[in-house]
């Protein structure tokens, strides 16, 4: 007798793993990972058929909180592991995870070069402006003057802005959140992992042990949501100007989406136009040897 | 060995199209049965400089590119004053009759074959490259074979141009023409044979043995001399369904492949020594996570961005050394170009077998030089182990919880391709538990951090099992022993017949499996030799350090070379009967014996003694 399977709908708990997060009490990294059980059990997605990846940091920790396929690879190098795991493996939802020091500082040519290459790939940036697992230093989106133990007094170099910086790269989904907002951060990884190409979302998760300036109150009382504006999400210039935005009004919210998305890079690819590559036959025909040897003759 | 083959060298500028001219004329003897081994010594300049490349043609394999010239074509003046003196008496120089002027007398016997390259083609006018043309024809038939090879080869390089085709062929035909009116054939003649051939580079060779064996992910920076494997995987992407990437840096390179070879496909990815320098931390996590990935150092002269266009061997502690930590990984270094073809076949199974990085260690002599192949050596299929793998084929769902990185007898924990139901794990580049749960923090456990680093070198175990061990060649009870590793097999094997024809007993032991190393054999082999001489591509011996470490063996002389020139058979010759001798490490350095002291690229060698009896004919 053939077994019927029923199809039952994804919960927050079929993701969530035995091993409970060792980050800090409040720590912002919890409503980020909150917020990420709750987007997957929304787009259904069976944890099997999902790839999470991380760098090196406190946020990129991460994958060991979540139950799905996972990896928690080298400082600065998840989005170069994570493009090559969805080239291999297209038919896999894959999101990449880290911290702003991993993303922004040591990562910052892949994160580029990723968002140039368009590789169906949802990363998602906990970005607490300071180094929180190395115990407290600059970071390159800590504030300019911001003293922390390597800039005793202040930090001498500018922020980097990742939101101007992904609209330059041709990022097609640009989003910020905040992890003290996790419906609304929720709603924005839900968007951009049904994005069909690289999409960014910046989340301000507070470090409640090492930053004192970024506090919860402090973006309690800045942030306002794009959302709640009639800010434009499918005009780039409107966009850059959002981006540029901060001080004592910082917005939150979808930045920027691309009316017109690319195809991605593993939509493309020459080499994926027969399937799946981890699905294809390993090795050549007697044929395909015989032509490629000739051109040598 | 009977120098029964005819060696040509081609010198020009870079521009001038030596490469070019090379290789049609390659082609062609190659079309006639012929076989090649050719080595082009270049700059990295796109104009200027000198560009020297030899083609060793013979109806018996070459090995290497040999030691001497019998037919030269010089394009411009600079070759014709450099190498006309390495010319002997029954040689021929060709060369552009309008351009070139006779500056030195040339060695006794030696025919001079001025082409009156304007007359012979109305095209030179408006082509220069035209000449090139011309000298390949005469070349062809003062060898002693027929224009079919080449006019053959002239009308499929130019196939899509119809024009171009009867130009090159109306141009080559005055050529061989010119030639069989008025000089003397070659005192050495070549013979058509059945023999089919095709001619290629290692690094092409490399890449079609990496596709045959199932090589799905391929991703590389540009990077001399390793760039064409990426430019052949690129050109055939599309039809044999490789995933071909050109991307940012080496870090991305390999974190892409690993990433790849993660997700089940087999992942590879080539560079040279400054790529591999930006690999070696995910090298380590390679061997961490245990993902199969294979890495190709396609070596030339370093250190920092060295001599970017000259070979050596000089990578060997880098390669051991790549990334911190103790964690298992496999050195192959590929024997010759017909090996570079196998190794990835090797290197896959053994990437795959044991979950571990694999460093293929080649350099620019093996890969950027064509040689002929057997075509029927090539078309074959190659065995393909995966090795404990879990698939869709064999997963069972239910009963005990997977574990990733389960502590099993052999350290061999069965590898569950992501995406099947009920596998999930985590990867680590973190000290992980048998779960893939890291302990390297909080966690921290001695007992489990030292089962895990145990379980992952037991691994090594059974290598030496699946690679055969290596094997004297030559003469037992030999009065000197040469031992080599990698790419200088093909010069050591006929350095060893010629100090065996001039009364010196020699045989050899070539080395291709560098870790794990085949201890025992290779020290029951040397421990019974009289004499042994490491000959290896570098300034300090890092081979001989390395059989020292492993055997505790040590070798009587040492020949060495660092001057960006591969060996050649005459090198290690001398140097033998220099160690036999007493000398202890012979220091080989390449000379042009043309090659004037105001040259203004600079001087080499002891050219000035060899030149002094030859008159300058004309200022």
């Amino acid at each position: 007798m053939a077994t019927v399977v029923v199809p039952q709908k994804m919960t927050m708990k079929d993701f969530k793993p035995e091993v409970a997060p060792d980050w800090c009490p409040g720590c912002g990294d919890f409503g980020v990972l909150n917020a990420l059980f709750q987007a997957c059990a929304e787009i259904d997605l069976p944890p099997r058929d999902l790839l999470v990846v991380s760098g090196i940091g406190c946020s990129s920790n991460l994958p060991g909180f979540f139950r799905a396929y996972g990896v928690h690879s080298l400082h600065g190098r998840a989005l170069p592991f994570a493009t090559g795991a969805k080239l291999a493996n297209h038919a896999m939802t894959v999101i990449a995870t880290g911290g702003d020091g991993d993303g922004y500082g040591i990562g910052l040519n892949h994160f580029i070069q990723a968002m140039r290459r368009n590789i169906n790939v949802t990363y998602i940036v906990m970005n607490n402006e300071i180094y929180g697992l190395t115990t407290g230093q600059v970071s390159p989106t800590s504030e300019t003057g911001m003293k922390t133990k390597t800039t005793p007094h202040g930090n001498l170099e500018g922020m980097l802005n990742p939101m101007a910086l992904a609209l330059a790269s041709g990022c097609g989904y640009i989003a910020r959140g905040y992890s003290g907002q996790p419906k609304h951060l929720m709603k924005l990884y839900v968007d951009g992992i049904r994005h069909p190409g690289f999409a960014l979302i910046d989340v301000f998760s507070p470090c409640v042990t090492f930053n004192k300036v970024q506090t919860y109150d402090w973006f309690r009382k800045r942030i306002y949501k794009l959302e709640d504006t009639d800010h434009d999400s499918a005009n780039f210039h409107g966009a850059m100007e959002k981006a540029l935005e901060w001080g004592e009004k910082i917005p939150i919210g979808l930045f920027y989406r691309n009316p017109n998305p690319p195809p991605s890079l593993d939509a493309q690819d020459p080499g994926l136009q027969s399937g799946v590559l981890v699905r294809q036959p390993l090795g050549m025909t007697k044929e395909q040897r015989g032509k490629c040897i000739g051109e040598f003759m | 060995m009977n120098q029964a083959d005819v060696i040509v060298g081609i010198g020009g500028a870079a521009g001038d199209g030596v490469a070019s001219a090379g290789n049609t004329l390659a082609v062609s003897v190659a079309r006639h049965g012929q076989a090649v081994f050719a080595y082009n010594s270049y700059q990295s300049v796109i104009r200027g400089g000198h560009s020297w490349l030899r083609l060793r043609i013979s109806d018996k394999k070459p090995l290497n590119h040999g030691d001497q010239v019998d037919a030269l074509i010089a394009l411009n003046q600079d070759t014709l004053d450099r190498h006309l003196q390495e010319l002997k008496a029954g040689g021929l120089a060709l060369f552009n009759a309008g351009k070139l002027k006779l500056r030195y007398e040339p060695p006794k016997g030696v025919q001079l074959c001025p082409l009156p390259v304007s007359e012979l083609t109305p095209a030179y006018a408006e082509l220069p490259i035209m000449q090139n043309t011309v000298a390949v024809g005469a070349a062809i038939r003062l060898m002693g074979l027929d224009f079919t090879g080449l006019e053959s080869v002239l009308q499929s390089t130019f196939a899509k141009k119809p024009q171009v085709v009867e130009m090159n062929v109306a141009a080559a035909k005055a050529g061989y023409d010119y030639a069989a009116a008025h000089f003397q054939p070659l005192s050495k003649q070549l013979q058509k044979t059945s023999q089919k051939w095709a001619l290629m580079t290692g690094n092409e060779l490399m890449a079609m043995g990496a596709a045959f064996a199932g090589c799905k992910f391929y991703c590389a920076y540009p990077m001399s001399p390793a760039t064409h494997i990426l430019e052949w995987f690129a050109g055939h992407a599309r039809e044999l369904g490789i995933c071909v990437r050109q991307v940012e840096d080496e870090i991305s390179v390999i974190n892409m492949s690993i990433g790849a070879g993660h997700m089940g496909v087999r992942s590879m990815c080539a560079t040279s020594g400054g790529g591999l320098a930006l690999m070696t931390e995910a090298i380590g996590m390679a061997g961490m996570i245990e993902t199969p990935v294979v890495v190709v150092n396609v070596m030339r002269a370093g250190p920092s961005t060295g001599v970017p266009t000259k070979t050596e061997q000089a990578d060997l502690n880098q390669a051991f050394g790549a990334s911190q930590g103790d964690f298992p990984r496999i050195v192959i270094a590929p024997l010759s170009m017909s090996d570079c073809f196998k190794t990835p076949a090797l290197a896959f199974n053994l990437a795959e077998r044991y979950q571990c990085p694999v460093i293929i260690l080649a350099d620019l002599l093996l890969c950027e030089d064509n040689e002929t192949v057997d075509p029927a050596v090539l078309n074959v299929e190659f065995k393909i182990d995966r090795g404990e793998i879990i698939t869709e084929a064999n997963a069972q769902v239910g009963g005990e919880p997977y574990l990733r990185y389960k502590n099993t007898p052999s350290g061999i924990s069965p590898r569950a391709i992501p995406g099947l139901p009920g596998h999930l794990y985590v990867s680590g580049s973190d000290e992980h538990d048998e779960d893939g749960v890291l302990i390297s923090d909080v966690f921290t456990d001695p007992v489990r951090r030292k089962k895990m680093v145990d379980k992952r070198a037991r691994k090594m175990d059974t290598v030496l099992d699946h690679v055969p061990a290596p094997k004297l060649e030559g003469p037992a009870g030999a009065e000197v022993t040469l031992v080599g590793w990698g790419s200088t097999w093909g010069v050591i094997v006929e350095a060893v017949e010629r100090l065996n024809q001039e009364g010196v007993s020699a045989n050899h032991l070539q080395i291709n499996l560098l870790v794990p190393f085949h201890v025992k054999e290779v020290t029951d082999i040397l421990s019974k030799s009289r004499r042994t001489v490491i000959v290896e591509n570098n300034f300090s011996g890092q081979f001989a350090r390395h059989l020292r470490a492993e055997t505790g063996l040590v070798a009587t002389g040492h020949i060495r070379k660092y001057d960006g020139e591969p060996f050649e058979p005459k090198h290690v010759v001398a140097g033998v009967k220099d160690i036999l001798a007493g000398k202890s490490v012979v220091q080989v350095l390449s000379t042009e014996p043309g090659w004037q002291t105001d040259h203004p690229t600079g001087t080499s060698g002891d050219w000035s003694r060899r030149l002094a009896g030859a008159a300058v004919r004309s200022a």
